[in-house]
């Protein structure tokens, strides 16, 4: 190893910090359905995000075959088509993948990985778990009442979203509303628990700078979401109020069914810049996750430490930072004043740069690693792909004169399904099949888990090409049918057919994935408690899965960094963080 | 969005000085060893409710910041009528500057070990609270007499909006009083409870900040004061 100069020895942490009481659960109902260990609930979060997920799944079922084969499944009218498109997306961006991220992930790996026996507030947390829940089961609900869920799109855009015409809105839009101040409620609790313990219940010698990237990841993500979450609840409170108490803080006077509404003087443009003052950081905060993931699973398969570590912190640190200007890129054609496009565009073609450093670290770190394509790899690396295939289009979308035409069609369905639904969720299943050994201690199925990558990766490229291609043609979305367009050749709607039977095929492989799920938590290979050999915290824990308190007696406490892989003249190709020197260096004068 | 903007830059720039004292340009790969052979980096040592409080008023105020931003850009619209602000705002704003200065007695008693002080600060300012929220639902029903209804105009549907918010917030404050009178009530040893009491008055300090903002906004001066700014720079 380098010599370093040991230059006195100053503000040394207490070897234990006080110890805060853990929490003790005393019964089967606070060991597992009212628990406060951080793991229950993010088991919790993960099956309800994942449930919830699922219904959006069968969502974009229904509408791939209504355009794959218009005017066949007469159970789809448009208004029902409406309201698919709003539930596919609204579920998918904040339900599944923001609570699957942030409440899932983050609280599995951020005690584990800093070295904490628990969350610093676990009451607190838990409440975080049961609020998110009732805001889902509120969201589900609007599938039952008179009317149904809302059809506004997922962006909500007032007049229309609670103008009648609109399917969903006698109750829908309320429901949706309400789900959302729930659910950011939740959030935040959950946020000031993920932000907390990682400022304060971090190991000792756990400095920021040799936290795996994963935990700057969701880290960074976090802080970003409890900042820009407020403006959705503000935006939905007062569409809220515009609804329930017919004040106009975003609604114009207008002509309702031939009457003139009782709304006088509101902006909608207002709501848009609330809307996306949280909804383009939430880009962001679904992305940045990802980002730390796949970091550490490219550095852990590929035996070989991250490239640029200190950059890969910075850039998650400038990604965040930027990302809260650059939200009027939605807003082009909104008609904002338009020289504020050409700020807007100049910010958005900034982020690119952190996001482009990111990536060809990525890629520098799989040069000449000793690269194991195991499932989890497999997965990282179909990210990189896609995210850099939608990335791209997303300079397209972010030049003004180029998106102007293409607003609204297929092209920018094409862009953020690449960039924020493929690339995250290729992601996430990398993370599952990465850390489940250490949820369950076994090991998930690995010829099924092949076939469940190459299915989808394909699958995806299959369906989300093409589409791009439809919105050059010009193909609107949101639309129910294409009907006669002239200039929408007959090939267009035979893609649209082939779309749909690749999406339906993709669909149903993931029924491999939850079997593989299912079957492996009883019959899977017992993994041990390092199956990766991988040199994180939560992977030196005494116990797989890991037990009440995370480390038994003592803490962990760290002496390196998260990526000592394939370490020059070390016993092992792995060094585990807290691993004491010593050893190392031992081992290294026998060898040398 | 300009009021949000300048938020999130403040946030960012005590991020920025924090970020700045955590070696972010060490070279982690270097420094195997153990803790406290490189210093600077290590967890905080506040409390963690402290800081939990810390994060939470970033986000409340955030809260209010956006609400004051959408404000700003609704009362620019033609249809803006601002509504005369009851005086009994004054007498409550008095009311909660009580609650706010007893909160901080109770601080200054617990770190002086002076049991009586502290409840009986605790007291006056969980009283004076609930007074101002009286207050506050007084003034809405002198608008509403006065015909100043929530939707009739947009700069009537803010003041119902925003004193509802903040009155949210200092309710949830009483809840979090509620319970730390409870503790100290219960428990003999000051000290338990030092953490506590001290919280309550950041969190009550934070309130009365965010309500004379509010006022000088829904009276209008915020708007003279920036008219002047504009003036000066031009």
């Amino acid at each position: 190893m380098v010599d370093i100069p040991y230059e006195g020895i100053a503000n040394i942490p207490p070897a234990e910090a006080p110890d805060v009481e853990l929490y003790h659960p005393r019964s089967w109902w606070t060991r597992y359905v009212f628990s406060q260990d951080a793991k229950v609930i993010a088991i919790q979060y993960a099956l309800t995000a994942s449930a919830i997920g699922l219904v959006a799944l069968v969502l974009s079922w229904l509408m791939r075959l209504q355009l794959g084969f218009p005017g066949t499944f007469s159970f789809i009218d448009p208004n029902q088509y409406l309201q698919l498109i709003t539930m596919h997306g609204m579920i998918m961006v904040i339900y599944l993948l923001t609570a699957l991220f942030l409440g899932g992930f983050g609280n599995y790996l951020i005690p584990l990985m800093v070295g904490a026996r628990d969350m610093v507030f676990p009451y607190v947390n838990m409440l975080s778990y049961w609020v998110y829940l009732l805001a889902v089961l509120v969201l589900a609900s609007t599938f039952f009442v008179p009317g149904g869920p809302t059809g506004a799109g997922w962006t909500l855009y007032p007049p229309q979203a609670i103008l009648s015409g609109t399917p969903g809105q006698e109750w829908g839009i309320i429901l949706m509303m309400s789900s959302l101040i729930l659910f950011i409620i939740g959030f935040t609790m959950g946020g000031l628990n993920y932000v907390v313990t990682v400022l304060q219940a971090r190991a000792r010698g756990m400095t920021l700078m040799r936290l795996p990237l994963t935990v700057w990841g969701i880290f960074t993500a976090t802080v970003m979401a409890l900042l820009a979450f407020p403006a959705l609840f503000v935006a939905s409170v007062m569409l809220l109020l515009d609804r329930l108490l017919g004040t106009s803080f975003f609604m114009p006077s207008l002509v309702e069914m031939g009457t003139l509404s009782k709304y006088g003087g509101g902006s909608p443009l207002l709501f848009q810049h609330l809307f996306w003052f949280f909804g383009h950081p939430e880009v962001y905060i679904v992305a940045l996750p990802a980002f730390g993931i796949v970091s550490d699973l490219i550095s852990t398969h590929a035996r070989k430490n991250i490239f640029g570590y200190r950059m890969m912190v910075w850039a998650i640190v400038a990604i965040g930072a930027l990302s809260f200007l650059v939200w009027a890129h939605h807003m082009y054609v909104s008609g904002m004043f338009p020289q504020f496009g050409y700020f807007f565009a100049t910010t958005t073609l900034i982020i690119a740069i952190p996001t482009a450093i990111k990536v060809y670290n990525w890629v520098l770190t799989l040069w000449r690693g000793d690269i194991h394509l195991r499932v989890p790899m497999l997965f990282a690396l179909g990210f990189i792909i896609t995210f850099v295939n939608g990335g791209l289009t997303g300079l397209f979308l972010g030049n003004v004169v180029v998106d102007v035409p293409l607003s609204d069609t297929m092209f920018v369905v094409a862009h953020f399904h690449m960039v924020m639904g493929v690339a995250p969720i290729m992601v996430v299943l990398g993370a599952i099949y990465h850390w489940y050994p250490k949820v369950t201690g076994r090991m998930l199925n690995d010829v099924l888990g092949k076939f469940h990558f190459w299915v989808t990766f394909l699958g995806a490229y299959l369906i989300f090409f093409p589409m791009h291609y439809l919105g050059l043609l010009g193909v609107p979305r949101r639309y129910f049918e294409l009907g006669e367009a002239a200039f929408i050749p007959p090939s267009a709607h035979s893609l649209n057919a082939f779309i749909s039977v690749v999406a339906l095929t993709v669909g149903f492989s993931q029924m491999v994935f939850l079997f593989n799920l299912a079957w492996s938590l009883f019959k899977g290979e017992a993994s041990g408690g390092n199956p990766w050999r991988a040199t994180t915290l939560e992977w030196q824990t005494p116990e797989t899965p890991p037990g009440h308190g995370n480390w038994g007696k003592e803490l962990p406490v760290v002496y390196r960094w998260a990526y000592d892989y394939s370490v020059p003249g070390a016993e092992e190709d792995f060094i585990p963080q807290n691993q004491p020197p010593r050893a190392t260096q031992a081992v290294q004068g026998a060898v040398s | 969005m300009s009021a949000i903007i300048l938020f999130l830059a403040v946030i960012a720039v005590i991020t920025g000085w924090w970020l700045s004292q955590q070696r972010l340009t060490a070279k982690p790969w270097l420094e195997e060893g153990s803790a406290g052979d490189f210093p600077g980096g290590d967890a905080m040592t506040w409390p963690a409710a402290k800081i939990g409080l810390g994060v939470f008023l970033a986000v409340a105020g955030s809260l209010f910041v956006l609400f004051i931003s959408a404000y700003s850009m609704r009362m620019n619209a033609v249809d803006w009528r601002a509504l005369p602000v009851p005086r009994l705002l004054w007498i409550n704003t008095g009311v909660l500057v009580v609650s706010s200065v007893a909160l901080q007695w109770s601080s200054v008693a617990a770190r002086r070990h002076d049991a009586d002080g502290v409840m009986a600060g605790l007291l006056t300012g969980g009283v004076s609270a609930v007074l101002f929220l009286a207050g506050q639902l007084l003034a809405w029903q002198q608008l509403n007499a006065a015909g100043y209804f929530v939707a009739s105009n947009p700069a009537n549907s803010f003041f119902y909006l925003l004193t509802a918010v903040h009155g949210l917030h200092l309710t949830g404050g009483l809840v979090a009083l509620g319970r730390t009178s409870a503790k100290v009530w219960r428990s003999a040893e000051i000290a338990d409870t030092r953490l506590s009491v001290e919280l309550c008055a950041i969190y009550w300090h934070f309130l009365l900040l965010v309500w004379l903002v509010l006022l000088g906004l829904l009276t209008g001066w915020t708007d003279d004061f920036v008219n002047i700014c504009r003036q000066l720079l031009s």
